[in-house]
């Protein structure tokens, strides 16, 4: 479901007023933040495995090209066939013709952030292929024919109740039932059939290792194994970003995901991939393909700062910690990946133009700064996107989209006032005489209490007050 | 798309250089904190357990010389009535033998899943597995699928039983990866497993069973 129109302003006014998407939302993210906190209760073990972790990702981004010709020619060694695509495009075509080859008109696809970015499910539907989500959540959604609206837990904005009746009216012969443990069942029944007789079976990749050429994949339900080992092809989608450059690197990153995305220890099944099935083994795929995703990454890595983004292990505890998005949910973003990565990553791929408003979704309270797991400066980039969207000649795609004659000219003027005494004491005792007077409705005034009152001015200013207390310098 | 690979990797080279970061001026990373993760070797498995019990894994205690009946007599316990074993492996040898006469029928995993797909799917009731060791850090178990052992064995049935021998723990994943060499020659695929399938999607309720097995039995062996 590609999203045409993005208007995060006028998405979020409308979820403000769902009070059960509201509480969905707040009950959910209210009980991450407390567990995960459990997890973490030891602070020097947080800060020291978190410190390893974050430069686990900075050396294998330092060494990025080196270790994904190391990665590719790995894979290769171990029979796991290697496609590059610069665009979402090429890596859509790419799928379509590995299934058309194998005859494949049924896919199972375990949960993977990068097929939400191509709009996998779309383009293969236009292509007369159906594609079977079969992680829990997902599936859920894509019943609905939503878009997931957190990056782990994708149905995380519904409750039992729309589940259920949402199964009764599309599963064939599903009774109503509000029972979590018969709606698994039901989910679990439907979708055993799927994994049985796909053609293809799809998944993310959570860490790719250069040095064995080796797939890693973290979950919890199991479908990420069956995706991967009963359909007779396996297809692998991975942003460039994903590789670390020994195995041992990947112990911190598992140690430190599971808690921060789910506060769990350690999920239920860590899967590491290193090979199509050889001679004599009775189960996995035949063929392995990875797709390799560009779609903006190697234009982030250009700039340093904004190169930190790529670190990002898609844990989603930025969206748990963020007021914002516990607010307004994920769907307001209209994006694969809502809050505070969201935020940073999306306008960065997909342009200041189309994206320029997604940074200032934001509070700058820093929260998410504090928990990320790989210490982004998201709130830092965020700063810098805001910047680079009036600017002319910046580096992000769209860079100085939103600049505006008069938002310039007003700080210009904003400016000149604070760095002159004279001119802000006249223009503050002017506000204290005038301000309450002049309408919420003027121009560039406008923008800013369409949303909040318009604040009331004193009477007097400070320095008056200070004068009349006898302090001399006021 | 060759163009694809080739446009990419010259592009992040050229920003690379362009910044002058030098892929060796990246420092290696210390991983003392993941190597101060230790634990008393007599209270590994404890904490193995605490942790696995946490979700929903059940233990069995048993030993060397009675694991086969160990193994019988749950299952008859629990009134099912098929075992899926790997014929070809050690364990599975000995399983065959000693399992005597009635009780759950055995069924052995020795064909290519495309010939036993609708057995396995629908007629077993448990699969037995062997692992090499478990992990005390997070209570989780190692297993290395093979020829012999296929990886379906511990994902399909409802109920997966898991070998752990009492002697083979250890304290972190890190440690394992190290001290094994895992680096120097890895499997098809390698797992750990932590419990049951598990799902939290519908309102963030636990259900057990969602893809994978409802029921984990961890069988330790002294
Ligand atoms: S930015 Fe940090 S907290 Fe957010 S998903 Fe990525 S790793 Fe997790």
């Amino acid at each position: 479901m590609a999203v045409e129109n993005v208007n995060f302003a006028a998405a979020s006014r409308k979820a403000l007023q769902d009070p059960q998407l509201r509480a969905n939302f707040r009950r959910a993210m209210d009980g991450l933040v407390t567990k995960r906190a459990a997890q973490f209760a030891d602070a020097k073990e947080w800060n020291g495995v978190r410190t390893l972790a974050a430069s686990v990702r900075t050396r294998a981004l330092a060494k990025l090209p080196e270790l994904l010709e190391q990665l590719e020619a790995n894979l290769t060694r171990n029979g796991i066939q290697v496609h590059w695509a610069s665009t979402t495009d090429e890596a859509n075509a790419i799928v379509l013709d590995i299934m058309r080859r194998n005859g494949a008109t049924l896919a199972v696809k375990g949960k993977s952030m990068v097929s939400e970015e191509m709009h996998l499910n779309a383009f293969l539907e236009e292509h007369d292929i159906e594609v079977v989500e079969a992680d829990l959540g997902e599936y859920i959604v894509q019943l609905d024919r939503e878009m997931p609206s957190h990056i782990i837990m994708p149905a995380i904005h519904k409750n039992t109740k729309q589940i259920a009746q949402l199964f009764r009216e599309k599963i064939k012969d599903a009774k109503y039932t509000e029972d979590v443990g018969e709606l698994t069942d039901l989910a679990r029944r439907v979708l055993r059939r799927k994994f049985a007789t796909a053609g293809v079976g799809m998944s993310g990749v959570n860490v790719a290792v250069a040095e064995t050429g080796t797939l890693c994949l973290v979950e919890n339900e199991g479908n990420g194994r069956m995706c991967t080992t009963v359909p007779p092809v396996h297809i692998a989608f991975m942003g460039i970003e994903k590789v670390v450059e020994k195995l041992e690197d990947v112990a911190p990153i598992l140690s430190i995901l599971p808690r921060s995305a789910t506060a769990q220890p350690i999920t239920t099944y860590f899967n590491m991939i290193s090979s199509p099935r050889k001679p004599g083994e009775k189960d996995g795929p035949r063929e392995i393909h990875v797709v390799i995703l560009d779609n903006g990454r190697s234009s982030i890595y250009e700039d340093e700062e904004l190169r930190n983004t790529l670190r990002c292990i898609r844990c989603g505890a930025c969206m748990n910690h963020c007021p914002v998005y516990t607010q307004v949910g994920g769907h307001a973003y209209q994006a694969p990946y809502p809050g505070p990565i969201g935020k940073i990553l999306i306008p960065q791929i997909e342009g200041l133009e189309r994206r320029g408003e997604m940074p200032h979704a934001c509070t700058m309270c820093n929260a998410c700064v504090e928990i990320c797991p790989v210490k982004i400066p998201i709130v830092e980039i965020m700063g810098r996107l805001r910047t680079e969207a009036v600017k002319k000649g910046g580096h992000v795609k769209g860079a100085g989209a939103r600049a505006s004659a008069r938002e310039d000219a007003a700080w210009k003027g904003w400016a000149a006032m604070y760095s002159s005494p004279l001119a802000y004491r006249m223009a503050s005792a002017l506000m204290a005489k005038l301000g309450n007077a002049a309408p919420a409705s003027l121009p560039l005034l406008k923008e800013w209490t369409s949303a909040r009152v318009k604040p009331r001015f004193a009477g007097r200013t400070l320095h008056e007050m200070a004068r009349k207390k006898g302090i001399p310098d006021a | 798309m060759p163009d694809a690979r080739n446009s990419i990797l010259s592009r992040l080279r050229a920003s690379r250089d362009a910044n002058g970061i030098a892929p060796q001026a990246a420092p290696p990373s210390d991983f003392t904190p993941l190597a101060e993760k230790k634990w008393d070797p007599a209270e590994r498995l404890d904490r193995i357990r605490r942790l696995m019990e946490a979700v929903h894994t059940e233990f069995l205690e048993t030993t060397e010389a009675e694991w086969p009946a160990a193994v019988r007599g749950f299952l008859e316990k629990e009134g099912l009535n098929s075992l899926l074993y790997a014929p070809a492996t050690e364990a599975g040898a000995r399983l065959a033998a000693e399992w005597g006469e009635g009780g759950p029928e055995l069924v052995p995993y020795d064909r290519p899943v495309e010939e036993f797909k609708e057995r396995l799917f629908d007629g077993v009731d448990a699969g037995v597995t062997t692992t090499l060791g478990a992990i005390a850090d997070t209570g989780s178990l190692m297993l290395w699928p093979s020829a012999d052992e296929p990886r379906l064995m511990s994902l399909v049935p409802p109920m997966h039983l898991a070998l752990l021998k009492a002697d083979a723990l250890y304290d972190s994943f890190w440690q394992v990866l190290r001290e094994k060499r895992w680096a120097d020659g890895l499997p098809t695929n390698a797992l750990l497993i932590s419990g049951p399938s598990k799902t939290a999607d519908i309102e963030q309720t636990l259900a057990y069973g969602v893809h994978g097995p409802k029921r984990l039995v961890v069988v330790v062996v002294r």
